[in-house]
């Protein structure tokens, strides 16, 4: 057996030690003297969070694949062992081989939300690599940025080597070849960088250079060669059918937040909600075969032995076999005694039947996503829920003896007013009441309904119609979550709606980090630097620490967010293409302030430009034309 | 029909806790295809009982859990598909099937046998063996065990029913594992050490269960104690 990177004495003194020996079910040991390329993929967050992203799952198994490639998984450690490594120099390491990451070919990182950011410093400096780019020797790994934050990378690209920008399963086995070739050359660091740069959806920031306007705005973009992209365009895996996917997931020994077998059912979204990052970034929508899922089911499954499984994807109602599936896992799942843990679906007669055979209705709750309070509001941001979807739902499921009812809105959306605020009471109260009309008196369990509105703060994302508008202050935001309060407390049912709302420090700090350029990446240092860590975790996210970094560092948090940006500002991330165009970004920021909507893609094509992958939904014969 | 599976727990796995290591079963039961029996309602799990558990750090070459089967095609066939899906560090040592009146292994606890071990080079004790015969001759060897709510003088000597040093430089133990009288063997350690007049921290040195047993003596009678896998 492996000889732990951490003593006995260390790990009996930290929480959870499991988190750090490795040595799961289905974890991959290779013989090191065969294989050519070591790379460690990072989830910059604690196990159990990163354990349960199935993006690291789906490009570990990619990688190790194949022969030439052992790929390991990192975690943060806890703040406990931390400490530890820190006070006794110990080099952070790789799960599988117990092994430095520094000794590492490649250090990939998964960026999947703008609250890691400090945490990808803390990978970098447990692994004894330098922060910057620039300070990082010939012996140093490759440091790769990947996942959704990478489609603005600009705050953290001093940081890394260089990004992946889009879906893994294309360009990595390009990449080693490269560096392969590369090294047998005897090619330095900077060469490989030098040919990374030309391999498609290869980003690699220090051989650009952003420029600025005297107001503070961007002016554009130089690059040091010739021979580099000025724009690059996402990587994406057109036909979801033939990508490998992970058959054999790593079982973790703790309890993780995703204990469960993940099934992709398609990539991408139909709809267009014009906050929505994930809505733009993943077109076009590409449905999995159904009948191939119902293999792998079973198959992982039995890999796994775990005893239950869920569908992942970003609106799983509008999978076009969903049903056939369901049916299927209902069965099998029958026989082997496994759960199915159900995504939010539309909630319908139909889906309200196939949750009522896979959930304990008493103990289970709805969730509808309105977003917005108001009809107009709901126009506004595309969300295609109108309220009778809703009170017909929740009618439905009250008869059926549903008893719990949660509801997510935004607060701060564009164009929003009080009355729209206020329309989010007076929602929770039509649901309080449908279910006083719907159930009659001798049928209420408890007498209660429990309604749980919950709003967070919007924040406006790149590649978004909204992304040039402009976000509220925190004191903005804390008058609105107020008047939500208000709100309901005025409802003649208030006393069955609870309302909870999310921070409002985090969520604007969230907006600097999300449209920022390249001049915070020195305010996200200087935080590190003054301890914040984690800040994804409110019991040590410190806003204090955070505001005085941005002060030292002269960087004006309002520029970033409240502004609003004119049409044709140039934005951090212009250089990127994620496939939808810029004109139709802004036609959709009209079309917003008009409050009018736009059909989704099975509808109407609205001609986002991402048909130019030549896949998905675009060419499907009953979907809309390319 | 129950089994009885007897295992061993050691290397990495010694940092696996006892919730974890059930959960690590349940799934392994699934992956073997094993046909256990589940119990009836709204979340079905397996029906399986462990015996003592075992402390976070501690290896072990004597755990036990019992399962309820609806079938299986023999014990061997069980044990091999099992040990497929092992990782290092579990391993499946025997599996037998228990009569039905059997108690289950978690009430049948009596004792267990334990080694202890430097983890680098012997203990630093003269006379080891010397010392633990005197140590083990006192009349009683009183441990306050202070918990959260009360402090507790225990006379451990009732609960140690054997103890000496091997010819390996370790020290070996049997000592009552009984739900009621259940005695750690770093509490009996603790308290030599103070006898000895040595200072020996806890991760300087490792404790390995080695078998885990039931008491066959009637009420009144001598301890009879023998491994839970022979009972049946
Ligand atoms: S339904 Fe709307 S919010 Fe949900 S993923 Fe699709 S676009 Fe985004
Ligand atoms: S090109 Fe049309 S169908 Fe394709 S993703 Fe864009 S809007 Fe949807």
């Amino acid at each position: 057996m492996n000889q732990l990177a951490l003593s006995d004495e260390i790990l009996m003194q930290v929480e959870k030690p499991a988190r750090y020996i490795g040595n799961e079910v289905n974890s991959v040991i290779k013989d090191k003297a065969k294989t050519a390329v070591r790379f460690a993929m990072c989830f910059p967050d604690v196990y159990e969070i990163g354990m349960s992203h199935l993006g690291i799952q789906i490009l570990y198994s990619m990688l190790n694949e194949w022969e030439d490639v052992w790929c390991e998984r990192v975690y943060s450690p806890w703040v406990d062992l931390d400490a530890i490594m820190r006070r006794e120099s110990i080099p952070l390491f790789g799960l599988e081989s117990q092994e430095p990451v520094r000794d590492m070919d490649f250090l990939g990182i998964t960026i999947q939300y703008e609250m890691c950011y400090t945490n990808i410093l803390q990978v970098l400096e447990l692994s004894q690599i330098p922060l910057l780019s620039e300070d990082r020797g010939e012996d140093m790994p490759i440091v790769i940025g990947g996942g959704p934050c990478t489609y603005n990378p600009e705050p953290i690209a001093a940081f890394f080597d260089l990004f992946y920008i889009g879906e893994g399963e294309t360009q990595y086995r390009p990449l080693f070849d490269w560096y392969l070739e590369n090294r047998s050359q005897g090619g330095t660091r900077q060469d490989f960088l030098r040919g990374a740069a030309k391999i498609p959806g290869i980003y690699v920031p220090q051989f650009y250079e952003e420029l600025y306007n005297e107001d503070g705005t961007i002016r554009g973009r130089r690059k040091r060669y010739d021979d580099i992209p000025d724009v690059i365009l996402k990587e994406i895996a057109t036909d979801v059918t033939a990508i490998p996917y992970p058959m054999k997931p790593v079982v973790p020994f703790i309890k993780v937040t995703q204990d469960r077998v993940t099934l992709e059912i398609q990539r991408g979204c139909i709809r267009g909600c014009r906050f929505c990052q994930a809505g733009q970034l993943y077109r076009p929508v590409r449905e999995r075969d159904v009948d191939q899922l119902k293999e792998y089911a079973v198959e992982m499954l039995k890999n796994t032995g775990h005893e239950e499984i869920s569908l992942s994807s970003l609106s799983s109602s509008d999978y076009s076999r969903l049903d056939e599936l369901l049916d299927f896992l209902i069965a099998e799942c029958g026989q082997r005694h496994t759960n199915i843990s159900l995504p939010s679906l539309r909630i319908d007669s139909v889906s309200l039947d196939v949750m009522g055979k896979v959930q304990d209705v008493k103990k289970s709750s709805l969730t509808f996503a309105p977003e917005a309070g108001s009809q107009r509001l709901r126009d506004v941001i595309n969300k295609g829920l109108t309220e009778d979807d809703i009170l017909r739902g929740a009618t439905l499921a009250f008869q059926g003896g549903w008893t719990r009812v949660k509801l997510y809105f935004m607060l701060g959306l564009p164009t929003e007013t009080e009355e729209d605020i206020l329309g989010i009471g007076d929602l929770s109260n039509k649901i309080a009441a449908a279910f006083f009309e719907a159930v009659p008196k001798d049928k209420r369990v408890n007498g209660k309904v429990q309604i749980v509105t919950s709003t967070s703060f919007f924040i406006p994302k790149p590649f978004t119609p909204f992304q040039w508008a402009p976000m509220c202050t925190k004191e903005e935001f804390l008058d609105k979550a107020h008047l939500t309060k208000q709100g309901i407390m005025s409802q003649l049912n208030q006393k069955s709606i609870k309302y909870n709302w999310h921070e409002a420090d985090v969520s604007v700090l969230e907006g600097v980090l999300a449209r920022g350029d390249r001049r915070i990446a020195k305010v996200i240092k200087k935080a590190y630097e003054k301890g914040c860590m984690f800040d994804s975790w409110s019991e040590y996210f410190h806003n204090d620490l955070w505001l005085d970094s941005f002060k030292e560092c002269g960087v004006d948090i309002g520029f970033y967010t409240t502004r609003e940006r004119a049409d044709d500002e140039i934005f951090p991330w212009d250089f990127l293409d994620c496939g939808v165009t810029r004109e139709f970004l802004l036609r959709e920021w009209k079309k917003a302030r008009e409050g009018t909507v736009s059909p989704n893609c099975k509808a109407q094509c609205q001609g986002c430009g991402a048909n130019r992958f030549g896949c998905g939904i675009c060419y499907d014969k009953d979907g809309a034309r390319g | 029909m129950k089994v009885r599976i007897r295992f061993a727990k050691y290397g990495v796995m010694k940092f696996i806790g006892h919730l974890d290591t059930m959960r690590f079963f349940q799934k392994a039961l699934r992956r073997a295809e094993i046909d256990v029996k589940y119990s009836e309602g709204f979340s079905p799990h397996q029906i399986m009982s462990f015996a003592a558990p075992l402390g976070v750090g501690i290896e072990s070459f004597g755990e036990y859990m019992d399962i309820e089967l609806c079938s299986m095609t023999s014990p061997e066939d069980m044990k091999r598909s099992l040990n497929q899906v092992m990782v290092e560090g579990l391993e499946i040592l025997s599996v037998t099937i228990l009569p039905d009146h059997a108690k289950n292994a978690m009430a049948s606890v009596a004792a267990a046998s334990y080694r202890l071990h430097m983890k680098e080079g012997a203990f630093p004790v003269e006379d080891l063996c010397g010392k633990i015969r005197a140590f083990y001759e006192q009349e009683a060897i009183f441990y306050t065990k202070e918990t959260k709510k009360s402090v507790i003088e225990l006379d451990l000597k009732q609960g140690i029913y054997e103890i000496n040093s091997d010819t390996d430089g370790s020290v070996r133990m049997l000592v009552n594992a009984s739900s009621s009288g259940n005695i750690k063997p770093s509490m009996v350690f603790e308290k030599f050490c103070q006898f000895a007049g040595v200072e020996i921290p806890a991760p300087a040195y490792q404790v390995v269960r080695l078998e885990t047993y039931t008491d066959l003596a009637g009420e009144g009678e001598a301890h009879r104690f023998v491994p839970l896998a022979e009972v049946g």
